[in-house]
């Protein structure tokens, strides 16, 4: 049995504080709206995506495609209602636009669209193709001499996919430190366990092994992930990865670890009351 | 071809400082030429191919053109998903030089024999589906891959093949060409059909048969106009295609006359490979000579299904 990593444990105790639980509203809000959602996955990323959102890209929502902005991609895409409440809290679209989530006119699919969202820089949906896409976008920064990074958030399940560790040898051969891969290492796929599914320890030494410079923290640590993310790269002339402790379902009890709610059809009135009790009014 | 096609890359890449060479992990020495007067623009990246297609959209995300070169089977089976979503579903212009399309390597085995690829590559919205016929073919259809929006997959033959194109026939990606007029019946063909197409044209031309030949080097999109103008006045259309039956040429003729003309469908003859893998060795020329593609066995059908058009329903179908 794989020793469990403190910041497994501490990702699993911490608290939220109130933007969290706001952000968290704003997903289950379209949840609610749209009948439909992955819920578990956008709820164990929301930290991980509001640190980069808030505190780390180099971005502008009134210029999503300003050449000298930082790029990001969710290559774990079901995991895009996390991705919309901060494009949309930030100013790359309304608000309202999380109501209509998956409705036929809506902007907002349940996997993020290029030329769709303003903020979304790859389609993605099907697992295991960002991190190549993001080795070509960081590649592409090295070439033409840009000073932008590139940021690729993964799924444990994810990283099932054979492509993501092509992409990992990509990266490392070309040296690129202008590249951060994180993991959002939650511990629960779609079936089950991830160590159930397809066991992934010793990851941290994978991707030293596979050429990363390498950071584990709990990825609900918002000052852990600001601290981390703000000094990329960990190592220069490495790509970096940083493994996210995080918890599947983070801010609702009920579907903390529980691969119930890794898609959840329609919320039913009690499951919206516990909702408000854990995140507040929405 | 395959040379001409690389040279070509390296001649791009000295016009136009867009143009990346991307391979797997190709033979020593390819684009070596390429390699020293532009080492920072010819990658070779592994034989990771759904990564490579990953990593050449984000390159051609960021304003470059990437030519990613490797065989046909691991270009199109290997990485269709990338292919699907990350160049087409985005639409980007990432050309995807395929090595041995058909039967060129007929002695390695049904693993790199590259069958059914027109097929899924045609498949997918926003890909252009290019089949050059010759190296002189080839050299100007890589001239116009420099400014065409989305993906190309471009099949490349064995080389050596005959010259057989024209350059007063010019070249324009999704325009066929008419190699000969129309007569009894329209031979269309793709890639290196072509020349199998002209010495059976001639066969024919001993038995008093007039064939036309029009030469759909871009099966996607296809050039529904040239088609329809050319079996105006012909009673029987057969397409040639080194590539199984389904979903290739033939079908992409087929699709066309039915949506121009519903009821009116003139005969048709399909000549193709047999819907299965090859199971025998030898060569590109004895593969396709076996399942009936040589010059003399395209003519012997073409014979056999316009006589069967005098007395027989319109629609006619090879086996």
């Amino acid at each position: 049995m794989t020793q469990i990593s403190p910041h497994a444990e501490a990702a699993l105790t911490c608290t939220l504080d109130e933007r969290s639980l706001y952000l968290r509203r704003l997903v289950l809000g379209s949840v609610r709206s749209a009948g439909r959602g992955h819920v578990g996955p956008a709820l164990s990323l929301i930290e991980m995506v509001r640190v980069l959102y808030d505190d780390v890209l180099r971005i502008d929502p009134n210029n999503p495609r300003d050449p000298a902005r930082d790029r990001a991609i969710l290559s774990k895409g079901h995991g895009c209602l996390a991705l919309y409440a901060l494009l949309a809290d930030r100013g790359f679209f309304p608000l309202s636009e999380l109501d209509g989530f998956c409705g036929p006119d809506s902007i907002l699919g349940g996997h993020p669209e290029y030329g769709m969202v303003p903020g979304v820089e790859a389609s993605t949906g099907a697992l295991g193709h960002g991190l190549s896409i993001g080795v070509g976008l960081a590649l592409a920064a090295r070439m033409r001499e840009r000073s932008y990074r590139t940021f690729v958030l993964l799924g444990d399940g994810e990283i099932n996919e054979g492509s993501v560790w092509e992409a990992a040898m990509g990266a490392a051969k070309h040296g690129l430190d202008n590249l951060v891969a994180l993991i959002d290492y939650n511990k629960l796929q779609s079936y089950g366990p991830t160590d159930y599914v397809l066991p992934l320890e010793p990851l941290a030494d994978k991707w030293r092994s596979f050429g990363f410079a390498v950071q584990e923290l709990n990825g609900h640590d918002v000052g852990a992930l600001r601290a981390v993310l703000k000094q990329v790269p960990a190592v220069p002339g490495k790509p970096t990865a940083v493994i996210c402790h995080t918890v599947k379902g983070k801010g609702l009890p009920a579907a903390e670890s529980n691969a119930d709610w890794h898609h959840k059809n329609k919320l039913t009135d009690s499951e919206l009351g516990a909702i408000r009790v854990a995140v507040g009014d929405f | 071809m395959r040379n001409t096609a690389m040279n070509m890359v390296h001649k791009l890449a000295t016009r136009d400082e867009r143009v990346l060479y991307i391979g797997s992990d190709p033979g020593a020495g390819t684009l070596r030429a390429m390699s020293k007067e532009f080492p920072k623009r010819h990658l070779i990246e592994g034989i990771s191919e759904a990564h490579i297609i990953g990593m050449s959209a984000g390159l051609a995300m960021e304003g470059f053109v990437p030519y990613v070169n490797t065989i046909a089977t691991f270009l199109t089976r290997r990485c269709y998903e990338q292919v699907a979503v990350d160049l087409c579903l985005h639409n980007l212009p990432v050309r995807l030089i395929a090595n041995g399309g058909g039967l060129v390597y007929a002695p390695l085995g049904p693993t790199h024999q590259a069958i059914e690829d027109i097929a899924i590559m045609r498949a997918l919205p926003n890909m252009t589906v290019v089949c050059p016929c010759d190296a002189d073919e080839a050299a100007r259809l890589m001239e116009q891959t420099l400014d065409w929006t989305g993906p190309i997959y471009i099949r490349l033959g064995k080389g050596g093949d005959a010259v057989v194109s024209k350059a007063e026939h010019g070249f324009e990606i999704g325009k066929a060409i008419l190699m000969r007029p129309p007569g009894d019946v329209v031979m269309v063909t793709t890639g290196i059909m072509l020349q199998r197409a002209l010495a059976a044209a001639d066969l024919l031309a001993a038995q008093g048969i007039r064939a036309g030949i029009l030469h759909m080097h871009t099966v996607k999109p296809l050039d529904t106009e040239a088609l329809l103008q050319s079996i105006r006045g012909t009673k029987l259309v057969a397409t040639l295609e080194e590539h199984v039956p389904s979903g290739g040429l033939g079908s992409a003729v087929a699709e066309a006359l039915i949506d121009k003309l519903g009821f009116g469908l003139p005969a048709m003859l399909r000549l193709s490979l047999p819907d299965r893998f090859m199971h025998n060795y030898g060569s590109q020329d004895s593969l396709l000579k076996k399942h009936g593609l040589s010059a003399g066995a395209i003519a012997t059908s073409i014979e056999r299904a316009l006589a069967a058009s005098h007395t027989s329903s319109p629609q006619l179908h090879s086996t």
